[in-house]
This record gives C-alpha cells, sequence and structure tokens, in this order.
C-alpha cells in the first residue's frame, strides 16, 4: 500500500449557530485542561500544603534570611571518611557497605530557620553525610541528636511550625497555639516525652544522630529489610555543663567542635538498627523496641572543618536530600522521606538563586583557624 | 467534494500520539511535583526523569522520522497567515520537546544530583557543579514548560478546530484512526 494513495475526503466546513456550538465544546476541552493544569499545580486548592507554604511557614517562624537553608540555617562544613567494616555487605548491595574507605562531605548544624540564633544545649543537633563511593552511588542523609521525631506528617510539620510562630508582642510562641496543635497531634504529645528525656551531651562531637526515618536494606538477593541508622560517638560522651552555657560565645558549640576536629579526627560508629515485622516504618514518632539487632557497619571519621563561606566549604551547596540513596538503599513508606526531599529540593533551589544576597554565615573561617590554636 | 487530504505516513502518526502522551503526562507529573510535599513526590519524581529522557530520545527520532518522511502539504484553503503561524507554532513544539528535557538534566548536574534513572542506572553529568547556574536552568526549566503547555493547548485548540469545524482533513491526517477515503 502506497502512502501517497493513503487520502482523506474533505467535507464541508460547519457555519452559523453550529460552528459557535462547536466553537464553544472546544473552549470547554481547552478550559478543562487548564483548569486540570491549575489543580494539579495546587493554584485552585489555597488550603493544599504545597512547598511554597511549608517554605513560608519556615520564614513565619524563623524570619527570612537568603541565601540560607530554610532549615538547620546555622552550621559548619566538615569532611572526612567513612570506613566500612563490611558487616553491612550482607544486607544491602550498596557500594558504600564493601569493605574499604569512602570519602564523606558532612555538616554540622542546629535546627531551626534562624542562621544567627546563640547555640543552646536543647536546640536539636544534626550532622549531615554524603558518602561518595567509586562510581557514583552516592548516599545522603540527615540525622538528627533525638530518639524520635516531633512529627510524622509533612501536615504535622507545617502546623508545628506555624504552631511555634514567635508573638510579636512577646517574642515567643503563643502557648495556646501550641496547645491547639497538641490537641490535633497525639503523635506529637506521645513523641514529645521521649524528646525531652534524652541525654543532652556537651557537643556536637559527643552527639549520637539518629535517621529518624526508616529505610529498606536490599542486598544482593533481593532480601529487604527495614533499617534505622545512627551515628553514634565513639568520642566519651560527657553531659552538658552550665558553665559552657555561660559563656558569652554565641557559637560555643561550633567553636568546640571546630577545635576538636582541628586536634584529632572525631568518630562516629554507624550503627544499623534492623526492624522486625510490624515495626513501624511509617511513622518517625514511633520508637522500634529496644531489643532490635544492631549491625555496625563501620567507622565515620571527620578530619577537617570549613566554614560555609569558606572556599572549601564543601557542603554549602550539597542539598543533603534523603532521597538520594544508593541501589542497595531504598524509601520506606514513611512520607516524611517525600515531605523531606521536596522541601529540601524547594529550599536548596531557592537558596541557590540568592546566593548574591546571602549575610556571611555566622560560624566563620577566622573561627575556624581560631580552633587551631586553641 | 472532490478535494483530498494526504495522511502524515504511519510511522509519523504513531510517533506524534504517543508523544503527546508523554508530553502531557510529563507537564502535568512536573506541575504536581513541583508543588507536592505528600508521599507522591517521590513516585513523580521516579517516573517524570526516566519519562523525560524516553522524550528526549523519541524527539530526536522523530525529527530524524519528519526529514526521511516530510509531512503531507496543508491544504489549498489554509490562508497564509495561518500557515506561518502552524509551522511556527511546530517549530516552537519540536525546539521545546528538545530544550526541556535538556534543560532539566543540566540542571540536576549542575545542582548536583545524581541523575537516576532506574534503581543504578544513571545518567552522567552534562555540566560542572555551579548553584547560581543551577539556580537558573531550574527557573527557566519551569518557564519553557509553561511555555511548552500554552503551545500544547493552542495546538489542541487548532487541532479540535480542523477537526470540528472546517473538517478540512487536517486532523484527519494525524488521527491514528478515523475516516479514510
Amino acid at each position: 500500500m502506497s502512502e501517497a494513495s493513503d487520502l482523506i475526503d474533505q467535507r464541508a466546513p460547519r457555519t452559523g449557530v453550529r460552528a459557535l456550538v462547536w466553537f464553544a465544546v472546544i473552549g470547554a476541552v481547552l478550559l478543562a485542561v487548564l483548569g486540570a493544569f491549575a489543580y494539579v499545580g495546587g493554584w485552585l486548592s489555597p488550603h493544599r500544603l504545597t512547598q511554597a507554604r511549608m517554605m513560608a511557614a519556615f520564614e513565619s517562624a524563623g524570619g527570612i534570611h537568603p541565601g540560607f537553608r530554610r532549615n538547620h540555617a546555622k552550621g559548619l562544613c566538615v569532611t572526612g571518611w567513612f570506613e566500612s567494616n563490611g558487616n553491612a555487605a550482607t544486607l544491602s548491595k550498596a557500594a558504600v557497605f564493601a569493605p574499604g574507605r569512602v570519602p564523606v562531605i558532612g555538616r554540622f548544624a542546629l535546627a531551626g530557620a534562624m542562621p544567627f540564633q546563640a547555640d543552646a544545649p536543647a536546640t536539636v543537633r544534626s550532622m549531615a553525610l554524603r558518602f561518595l563511593p567509586p562510581g557514583g552511588a552516592e548516599w545522603r542523609t540527615g540525622m538528627n541528636n533525638i530518639p524520635v521525631f516531633a512529627v510524622n506528617s509533612a501536615q504535622g510539620f507545617y502546623e508545628q511550625l506555624l504552631a511555634s510562630k514567635p508573638d510579636p508582642a512577646t517574642g515567643k510562641p503563643n502557648p495556646a497555639a501550641m496547645q491547639e496543635f497538641l490537641a490535633r497531634h497525639p503523635e506529637t504529645v506521645r513523641a514529645l516525652p521521649l524528646i525531652r528525656a534524652r541525654t543532652i551531651s556537651s557537643s556536637f562531637a559527643d552527639s549520637a544522630y539518629n535517621s529518624l526515618d526508616a529505610f529498606r536494606f536490599v542486598n544482593a538477593a533481593g532480601i529487604s529489610v527495614p533499617v534505622r541508622w545512627a551515628t553514634v560517638p565513639v568520642q566519651e560522651v560527657l553531659p552538658e555543663s552550665g558553665a559552657q552555657r555561660a559563656s558569652a560565645d554565641k557559637n560555643y558549640l561550633f567553636d568546640e567542635l571546630i577545635a576538636r576536629i582541628q586536634r584529632q579526627p572525631q568518630q562516629w560508629r554507624l550503627v544499623l538498627t534492623i526492624g522486625q515485622p510490624g515495626d513501624p516504618t511509617a511513622d518517625a514518632t514511633l520508637p522500634w523496641p529496644e531489643d532490635r539487632r544492631h549491625v555496625d557497619a563501620g567507622l565515620v571519621s571527620i578530619d577537617h572543618v570549613s566554614g560555609e563561606d569558606a572556599s572549601d566549604g564543601s557542603c554549602t551547596d550539597v542539598n543533603y536530600d534523603p532521597l538520594v540513596l544508593p541501589s542497595g538503599i531504598e524509601p520506606s513508606d514513611d512520607p516524611l522521606l517525600s515531605a523531606r526531599s521536596a522541601a529540601y529540593a524547594r529550599s536548596f533551589t531557592l537558596r541557590a538563586g540568592e546566593k548574591h544576597e546571602k549575610a556571611p554565615s555566622p560560624v566563620t573561617a577566622r573561627e575556624v583557624q581560631a580552633g587551631a590554636i586553641r | 467534494m472532490n478535494v483530498h487530504q494526504s495522511r502524515f505516513p504511519a510511522v509519523s502518526r504513531w510517533l506524534h500520539w504517543l508523544m503527546a502522551v508523554m508530553v502531557l503526562a510529563m507537564l502535568f507529573l512536573g506541575v504536581g511535583m513541583a508543588a507536592s510535599v505528600s508521599e507522591r513526590y517521590r513516585l513523580l519524581v521516579a517516573i517524570h526523569r526516566p519519562l523525560g529522557l524516553a522524550v528526549l530520545v523519541l524527539v530526536a527520532i522523530r525529527l530524524i522520522n519528519r526529514l526521511l518522511n516530510p509531512p503531507p502539504p496543508l491544504p489549498d484553503s489554509i490562508p497564509s497567515l495561518q500557515r506561518v503561524a502552524a509551522k511556527a507554532s511546530h517549530v516552537l513544539l519540536y525546539a521545546l520537546m528538545f530544550i526541556v528535557p535538556l534543560v532539566g538534566w543540566g540542571m540536576l548536574s549542575a545542582a548536583p544530583y545524581p541523575i537516576v534513572i532506574y534503581g543504578s542506572l544513571r545518567l552522567p553529568p552534562i555540566l560542572p557543579q555551579n548553584p547560581a547556574l543551577y539556580a537558573l536552568l531550574r527557573q527557566l526549566h519551569t518557564d519553557f514548560a509553561y511555555v511548552l503547555f500554552a503551545v500544547f493547548l493552542a495546538h489542541l485548540g487548532a487541532a479540535l478546530l480542523h477537526g470540528l469545524i472546517r473538517r478540512d482533513g487536517v486532523f484527519e491526517s494525524m488521527a491514528l484512526w478515523g475516516r479514510r477515503r
């Protein structure tokens, strides 16, 4: 069959009222497509929680600080390595768990959108790590020094931010707003005592950091197990002391960390907790039972530190997106993973575009240099 | 009437409708992703990246096919201004089907994010790490996608106009099935 003979008869065009009716039909089709697009984009749902609204909530709680991360804004870049002992290689096929050494780019930070907040013991501390095995199968994780997360959904996180927004009159969150939030979120009411009961240690260096969210490790045979991980300090854990707090140094935690790293590498064991069937994977407010199997996967050593604005501020432009995972680590059904990934991506996009107007980071290169002579 | 319109070759028609579905899906996935913090976000991203790569591969194949199998001429009844508009919108559609996925690939490279297609299958970066470049490309990815959506709406409107009102065979020339002589 020749394509040239593949002809179509033309018909008489529609005119008059008929044409108008069909015009209206075409218009309706186009409007419907446009409407569906606007609906999916969130423009027709003013109450839907979008990335833009999440960013606005951070700004309402912590102010507007162009060029900084929207959360965990006050931080410090570090580098080092992870020495895998091979123990986790039976659980995950990820290259990072084969025996050997992998470079790591990390960041220590304090939770909150305020880059200039004074260091304080109860402020949540975080450690973010980017493992860079050869071959490009990188792994990024952000961990906190709390045993469970305070909320288990993006909506809960958003409402918590709004409830913690400072009252312009008092400069402090409105207690009534927090009460109202807690009344709607029993999971937070259950989680807060666990968070408050944690031992607060003296330093970033003697804190343990937890993944909070669950993931799934998949090995070469395709067997998948739920896992939460933590970095557990090798350094002696000392309780936080009032003397430190009383120091006039607003960056006392960061300065102490800088001095320690410059004295000798600081180390953490990467400890995996293997969940059992029935352990909650979709709710980061719920702890797993204490008796779960732990696997020591290796040692994270941090031996170099730099300010975020330094030319070697290797972590500055890294989005510690919890969904940047190598093959062999998969997300669980925890909805916070998507929420964090989406919110971090938006935060990263915003601050990348604001670089030219960013104020200097509070933990400066001078303090990093001063750390060497302590 | 004794006037006839030639159809596009079958391969051209199949490529057209396959890509129509894919590009429209990409536009909706993209606008949904960029707004979402829900548990669907991860799935949307996981579809958006390989589908975007597929669009880029297919549009290259389609351009080659177009050179090998030129489209049939438009009917004589179409005024010259509309011919120009049709030509321009088609050039724009082709250009955007190349540009939007390439900008997406470039922005992920500049961030840098690993560009995971599926499992351990990743694309190499096509740009060096540069946050300012990332921010620019991320914005262009959105802006060009909106332009693509607008041109798509115009294309759909024109196709329906030909098919339902003018009935000059232009719509049928691209249809997968339907009335033939």
